[in-house]
């Protein structure tokens, strides 16, 4: 499949990227890792006059604590954050989700950022980031904006992010002692998007009470979904199995999947309700290590 | 639209040419550099079977432009054999039965190669974990899994 013709452009820095967007508005897109926008072009879904590669840019992939967050370049690829010790050992729901991602060779290319800005509900990255409460740094013509994770996904394959704004960095608060996470995603083989997916991160204090929750899902939805209901009910109480279980049934109630290739809608609510379920379990136990 | 001049080492050997910004990948190797031991399968980012090395990453020719490579590193199947000598990996699909038709064969081999660069004794989970994006539809993964394995073996040596 051929894409349609395009003028190729690649700027050296953020500045530059940012007044070629100015200049080409709608007609421009951003080419990050590729592995969405090539294969919609190909498919003719996406026809932009202008690609504005911005790949050659330095200083964009970074995976590091600062000032009491994780940060994470926008043009990090997937590959190195499935490969991060810093990952692995302070965010395994995100080490989860990477892994999910598509397969070895797309993870290769394929960015954090570009998973983000993409705007697609069936994307992972979305519910981990909706469950870790994450903010993600734009960079525009005025500089630099901080925009939170729940304000970022409008609607399908559409952001907050200006047409002159450009997703420069991921940024995860550092979670407190007795923390876990963990990423489920149900799919028909690797590489597939998620029939459905979900993330939970949680906080217990001493006791054993959970003092923070978040809960994402994945392609249930026109955008990724912030399973509030089901956060709300789990805040407060000891985290255990009927808790767990109550919070499951009402995560399925957020849940707005419809049929498709991948399954009945009531099927997807029901893997929503378990895919909580497990979520929640491992991250409570993963809290507790 | 505007043609491109781009330079790429492939193989070892730098190549120039011009293209049109549109050219995947995979095409100027096939068609521009006459490399076709890289193939087009699904053509849909799926099957790997043109997975060549990015300065030493596996990826999907078929989702990345040509002009992308401008001044960077390409391996291709062509470039796998050493001296005229088959690369273990090459000797371990022979020996161990890793392929019928042959289609999906270069691309389980650069992804192989990519695996066992970065770890050079993977684990058996490792091996089907690192091909999951290559997919064969005669074989079957077990005598693939096997050739990784006699290649593993035979470089640890």
């Amino acid at each position: 499949m051929i894409p349609p013709s395009f003028e190729y452009l690649r700027p050296s820095t953020i500045k530059e990227a940012v007044a070629m967007l100015q200049k080409h508005g709608d007609a421009a897109k951003i080419l990050s890792g590729g592995q969405s926008l090539i294969p919609m072009m190909k498919l003719r879904l996406a026809r932009p006059e202008y690609v504005i590669d911005i790949n050659r840019i330095p200083g964009l992939e970074y995976i590091k604590e600062d000032g009491g967050y994780l940060a994470i370049g926008g043009l990090t690829r997937e590959a190195d954050l499935e490969a991060s010790e810093l990952v692995r050992s302070r965010f395994p729901i995100i080490h989860d989700t990477a892994g999910f991602i598509a397969d070895p060779q797309v993870r290769n290319m394929a960015t954090v950022g570009g998973n983000l800005a993409h705007g697609d509900p069936a994307n992972d990255h979305p519910a981990t980031m909706l469950a870790l409460g994450a903010q993600v740094v734009a960079t525009g013509p005025k500089g630099t904006r901080t925009i939170s994770i729940e304000d970022f996904f409008l609607s399908l394959f559409s952001t907050a992010l200006a047409g002159d704004e450009i997703l420069t960095e991921i940024r995860i608060p550092l979670p407190p002692g007795r923390s876990g996470g963990a990423y489920f995603k149900l799919e028909r083989k690797v590489g597939d998007f998620a029939t459905v997916g979900v993330a939970a991160q949680v906080t217990l204090d001493d006791s054993g009470i959970c003092q923070r929750a978040g809960i994402g899902l994945t392609n249930v939805g026109g955008t990724p979904i912030k399973a509030r209901k089901a956060e709300d009910l789990i805040r407060g109480k000891p985290l255990d199995a009927a808790a767990i279980d109550h919070a499951a049934q009402i995560a399925g109630q957020d849940s707005e999947p419809s049929s498709d290739l991948r399954g009945p809608a009531d099927y997807k609510k029901a893997m929503v309700i378990e895919l909580t379920r497990r979520a929640l379990k491992q991250a409570g136990e993963r809290a507790r290590k | 639209m505007a043609k491109q001049s781009i330079q790429v080492k492939v193989n070892g050997t730098e190549r120039e040419a011009t293209v049109e910004p549109r050219l995947l990948l995979v095409h100027f190797i096939r068609d521009v550099l006459r490399l076709t031991g890289t193939h087009v399968g699904c053509d849909t980012t799926n099957c790997g079977a043109c997975t060549v090395l990015l300065d030493g990453r596996a990826v999907k020719s078929c989702t990345m432009f040509a002009v992308q490579a401008d001044g960077r590193e390409l391996m291709t199947i062509e470039g796998v054999a050493l001296d005229g000598q088959l690369h273990p990996l090459q000797e371990g699909f022979k020996e161990e039965h890793g392929l019928q038709c042959g289609f999906c064969t270069p691309g389980m081999i650069m992804t192989s190669y990519a695996l066992l660069g970065k770890n050079p004794k993977p684990s058996e989970e490792e091996i089907r974990w690192g091909i999951s994006g290559n997919l064969c539809r005669c074989t079957g993964y077990q005598n693939i899994v096997k050739a990784v394995q006699y290649a593993a073996a035979k470089m640890a040596k």
